[in-house]
């Protein structure tokens, strides 16, 4: 199959941890620009397929391509790799000890070889756009949660990534921080960033995915547009899961 | 205290220790001597603190290709624990000089220092394994993620964080290291406690050995109020107001 023009493709992507599978045969494809949610109960996998793709996780068996270079192939540098593609966690996981400027700057020096002038500037101008300018000398344990999701998200994307991986990036947030967050990762797909999102947020996936993957037991059950995900889903466990979300009155 | 001043003895022990006469004359003598303890601890210091990280990080080296180096490093810290400070001290400063290699420094004051190097070293890298253990992986995960390699998430995320956290127990191992300079002595290098203990064999009055330990109290105490100033200066600057 032809590799051009897609900004990621899985090819049955197995992963286990010792005897449990956790991904049974990943399939999908992601177009530059493509914006696409994965949604499912915890324990789907959605985290893991995340971290697969940065290859914080070696898998087992399948293929994965990242714009072209096929990343799972071995002799692969894997930190070449990962500065074109940003991960944004759960946990924030800033580094405590460095203040929000050196968190966004350390990577481009360190990692890309910037001068400390040039990833200073990368940094203020991308703090700027989100809000957090002000934040700048700030200790990430002195920032709300909000504050610190969005200086990770800056951090992600001050090594200018070609791809974004967000792993659940609201479910640590108080709901009235949730939106700030939410509204960053809007602005980067009106801008057309490719990403790749893990969600429970399943309203931010209905406005924001071109497409929504609905996991379950370690494969793509349902793949589809919002609307007929959420309007209408064909399979019988889509069905339930999104029953459920409506019951916890999430949707 | 006054179980002390009243017991039967104290008379005589006021004068066996705590002569102020003798004390004023000893004193300059072992002061200078003790120049010479603070010169071994300082430059032990500095090597136990690279020496010591060096081995805890190739034990910590993942995979089956760093086996060997692992085990090698294991071998290093259990030995050097397990051997009594005063034989390692002997066995390479009678020992190694003995020798006479070309080119090997046969001073006593050297190998002296070598050998409390390795030992406080031994100690020293499982201190810092502890603490490069407590950084939780999402850290590592999190430096990997942005294209640091693993060296420079070592570098820059993982041993800053944890040597935050290990700086009281460092702090006691090189209490541990700054008292142990005495053992040199065992070896005919003249620093405070061999002087005191001419001293004393001079006068048959143990005021000199008082005199050492006021020297090496004056020492430890400042040292120990300075790192606590250091780690709470840190945690202000990381912390919003937390729980006093």
């Amino acid at each position: 199959m032809s590799d051009n023009g897609a900004a990621l493709i899985l090819e049955d992507v197995r992963k286990s941890f010792a005897k449990l599978e956790v991904l049974s045969g990943i399939d999908l494809v992601l177009a530059e620009h493509e914006v696409v949610c994965l949604i499912g109960a915890s324990g789907s996998g959605k985290s893991t397929l995340l971290r697969c793709v940065n290859l914080l996780e070696p898998i087992n068996a399948g293929r994965i391509v990242v714009r072209g270079e096929d990343v799972t192939a071995t002799g692969v540098n894997v930190n070449e790799l990962r500065r074109g593609i940003g991960i944004v966690f759960q946990s924030f996981n800033l580094f405590p000890h460095m203040s929000v400027l050196d968190n966004i700057t350390l990577a481009p020096r360190k990692a890309l070889g910037l001068s400390k002038a040039e990833a200073q500037a990368r940094a203020d101008e991308l703090l700027a756009r989100f809000g957090l300018a002000d934040k700048r000398d700030e200790y990430p344990d002195r920032l709300s949660g909000g504050q610190q999701q969005r200086v990770a998200i800056v951090r992600a994307l001050a090594m200018q990534p070609g791809l974004m991986l967000l792993d659940e990036v609201t479910s640590a947030l108080d709901p009235e921080l949730v939106a700030e967050v939410l509204s960053v990762i809007r602005e980067l797909a009106a801008e057309g960033m490719t990403m790749l999102i893990a969600t429970h947020e399943m309203g931010f996936a209905r406005d924001v995915a071109n497409r929504v993957c609905f996991l379950d037991a370690g494969v793509i059950l349902e793949d589809g547009t919002p609307e007929e995900i959420f309007g209408a889903p064909r399979e019988p466990r889509t069905q339930q899961f999104l029953q459920r979300i409506v019951e916890a009155g999430r949707l | 205290m006054l179980v002390v001043v009243n017991a039967a003895g104290w008379p005589d022990v006021r004068q066996a220790f705590f002569d102020r006469d003798l004390f004023q004359e000893s004193f300059p003598d072992i002061a200078r001597a003790f120049l010479l303890n603070v010169k071994i601890f300082l430059i032990a210091e500095a090597v136990i603190l690279v020496f010591a990280l060096f081995i805890a990080v190739l034990r910590g080296l993942p995979g089956p290709v760093f086996f060997p180096v692992r085990v090698l490093a294991t071998i290093y810290a259990d030995l050097f624990r397990g051997i009594p400070t005063i034989l390692v001290i002997y066995i390479l400063g009678f020992g190694v000089t003995a020798l006479q290699l070309p080119g090997v420094p046969v001073s006593e004051l050297f190998w002296g220092t070598v050998a409390l190097v390795l030992v406080y070293s031994a100690y020293v890298s499982e201190v810092y394994r502890a603490g490069i253990e407590s950084v939780h992986p999402s850290q590592e995960a999190a430096a990997r993620s942005l294209g640091l390699n693993r060296f420079q998430a070592l570098r820059h995320v993982i041993i800053p964080q944890a040597v935050r956290r290990i700086v009281p127990p460092l702090l006691n191992d090189f209490i541990g290291l700054q008292k142990d300079t005495a053992l040199v002595a065992l070896l005919g290098v003249v620093e405070a406690f061999r002087q005191s203990q001419i001293d004393v064999s001079a006068t048959f009055n143990y005021t000199p050995y008082i005199c050492t330990a006021i020297l090496f109290v004056a020492i430890t105490v400042p040292l120990a109020r300075f790192t606590d100033w250091l780690v709470a200066r840190d945690r202000r600057r990381q912390l919003a107001g937390g729980v006093r």
